[in-house]
């Protein structure tokens, strides 16, 4: 489960932006969301992206988690440039490699807690009790054992995002992308949901990229960078 | 099988839905099972017929006889090499509601056109020499529990004697294997000696013929012999004949057939229906399933297989309770011969249960296989 922590300043980047554009088409408009974006982002960041509405944050993380492609640009996540990937290599690399947290968690509401965190377990080629072993380890990563057999109408916001958190986590992958984790969250649910974060990154040395509106939610990462209107900076636009 | 917890989770999403469309397929396929039963009992009589055998009877309708002296001159006809003469009795023991199929046959002659019978040939000899002697098919003597020389009133609700009366004392000399087992044959000059009218005349004659190739010739030859006259015939191959039969009763196979066609196209229609509705309300969970690495593929075959667990447990069940209903229905109708769900029938429901569940999944899952994560995930 876990990976060791390796130091960012000494790392290859995990991920790798280079020139990436995306383009979305309007009607006859084309609208440019992302201009010719470069990034690094070394194994064991902790990276906020702040920006207002509309900014690109959210195409960025759909870009770095495979479930949109570039325009143009090359995406370098571990050495491979997953920028040309077909529509099914994507989904595959997506269930090695990526972990989802989604702001309204998406657990599916039939399936109970440990069951929404066997999801992407199903697609491995292990056995059902290794499968459940993983499980649960999630599960405690997450402080959300005790909640295991409920249903997620069953629990409070807080408790979901816990779980979606263990089902991010439980294919061990490479990068944790967080979609305003904390967004539909009260301040003490929120701050617990950053805490298991942050130590999912400093303990177990994952990967983060985290899209927030919330400063405080950002203070929490090892750093801070703004889009706005399809370019990134350090500094937010004045 | 990993993925059928998911799957079954997803229809049981909504109990009440999934139960009024499991219902509807059970009894969609209950009814296949039962009308295909009713198509074998119909039609079964057709495969029992004879290509050697043919039918001669009054050209007017079976209701109407013919002498019984045409037997002499159809016999002189070039290819018949043995003819026999029944008459229908309208048999029936002491419930009239449960009519037995009893023949007045010549005792001397139908055996040998009728070889599909067996009678042990001491039981066959008996029969020949007791006036009063019938031979009933298996199924008969299951059904009265009968047993060779036990004697029995056989009534008719056609027939008189002199007297009046309906009654003729029979006495049980053989029970026949093979052909229609459900018959009962009494020697027709018991009962055209006894009975008040119509004598001397019989409904139908049969006819064995050398080889299936003289069946035309033959018949033609027959039907022109007796063309002008009081009693013109009309003859035709046993198989053609029961089909006629079938076919005065309403073309059976075409109506079951049109019935069922109709009802699975409904049916159709109604898992179709759930399939699209179950996929409209959970785009964002499909669009989650593909983010976290379910190829479109694995999407598309997971709402396909929910398509097809759903014909499969209501179709499954409902063939089942219609084979079990016809077998139920059939042994009350006892003058209804071969009531059940054939095989062939079963195996044809589970092809339409699987093609009915591919056919109502295709849309949805292609819709599902379709759907943009991306898109999917910023309408939730």
């Amino acid at each position: 489960m876990s990976r060791p922590a390796i130091k960012t300043e000494a790392a290859t980047p995990l991920v790798q932006l280079q020139g990436i554009r995306k383009d979305y088409q309007r009607g006859s408009e084309t609208v440019h969301v992302l201009q010719a974006l470069d990034l690094d982002i070394p194994r064991g960041d902790f990276l906020a992206l702040m920006g207002p509405s509309g900014s690109g944050k959210t195409t960025l993380l759909n870009l770095l988690g495979g479930i949109d492609r570039p325009s143009e640009g090359r995406l370098l996540v571990d050495g491979t440039d997953i920028a040309n990937y077909g529509e099914s290599d994507l989904a595959r690399w997506r269930a090695r490699h990526v972990g989802f947290v989604f702001q309204l968690y998406h657990l599916l509401p039939v399936l109970s807690a440990e069951r929404n965190v066997e999801l992407p377990l199903l697609l491995t080629g292990l056995t059902a009790s290794e499968r459940k072993r993983r499980v649960q380890a999630a599960l405690s990563l997450a402080n959300i054992a005790d909640r295991a057999k409920h249903k997620p109408s069953e629990l409070s916001g807080g408790q979901e995002q816990r779980v979606g958190i263990a089902r991010a986590i439980v294919g061990d992958p490479l990068l944790l992308l967080c979609d305003e984790p904390t967004g539909d969250l009260d301040r003490k649910s929120g701050d617990e949901i950053l805490d298991l974060l942050q130590a999912l990154n400093r303990e177990q040395g994952k990967t983060i990229v985290m899209v927030t509106h919330d400063p405080h939610a950002a203070a929490r990462a090892r750093r801070i960078l703004y889009m706005n209107k399809g370019k990134l900076s350090t500094e937010p636009e004045r | 099988m990993r993925y059928l917890p998911l799957i079954w989770a997803n229809l049981m999403r909504r109990k009440v839905r999934t139960i009024f469309t499991l219902l509807s397929v059970f009894i969609a396929f209950m009814l296949f099972a039962v009308l295909g039963a009713v198509d074998q009992a119909f039609t079964g009589g057709v495969q029992l017929a004879d290509a050697n055998r043919l039918v001669v009877t009054n050209k007017i309708g079976l209701i109407n006889s013919m002498p019984i002296n045409y037997a002499d001159r159809i016999a002189t006809v070039p290819g018949v090499s043995q003819i026999t003469w029944q008459e229908w009795v309208g048999a029936y023991f002491q419930d009239p509601h449960q009519p037995i199929t009893g023949f007045g046959v010549d005792e001397n002659t139908f055996l040998g056109v009728h070889d599909d019978m067996q009678v042990p040939p001491e039981q066959a000899q008996a029969w020949v020499k007791d006036r009063q002697g019938v031979l009933i098919g298996e199924a008969v003597a299951k059904r009265y529990g009968w047993k060779l020389g036990d004697h029995f009133p056989l009534r008719s609700n056609i027939w008189r004697d002199k007297q009046g009366n309906s009654t003729w004392d029979v006495t049980v000399d053989g029970i026949y294997h093979g052909g229609p087992g459900d018959q009962l044959l009494m020697h027709y000059k018991y009962l055209d000696d006894t009975r008040a009218f119509r004598n001397n005349q019989v409904g139908m004659f049969l006819l064995k013929i050398a080889s299936p190739d003289k069946a035309a010739s033959v018949s033609e030859q027959v039907d022109q012999m007796f063309t002008n006259s009081d009693a013109e015939t009309k003859t035709s191959t046993e198989k053609a004949f029961v089909q006629g039969f079938a076919a005065m009763l309403g073309n059976i196979g075409k109506i079951v057939t049109g019935i069922v066609t109709a009802v699975l196209f409904s049916m159709l229609l109604v898992i179709a229906n759930t399939m699209a509705q179950s996929i409209r309300e959970r785009v964002s969970e499909l669009a989650v399933l593909k983010a976290l690495g379910f190829s479109r593929r694995g999407v598309g075959l997971m709402v396909l297989a929910e398509s097809l667990l759903v014909t499969a447990l209501g179709g499954v069940f409902g063939l089942l309770l219609g084979a079990g209903m016809a077998n139920g229905i059939g042994s009350k109708l006892p003058f209804v011969q071969d009531f059940h769900t054939p095989p062939k029938i079963l195996a044809i429901g589970i092809l339409l249960m699987a093609m009915l569940g591919l056919l109502a999944g295709l849309l949805p899952a292609a819709q599902a296989m379709r759907l943009q994560v991306a898109a999917a995930l910023r309408r939730a």
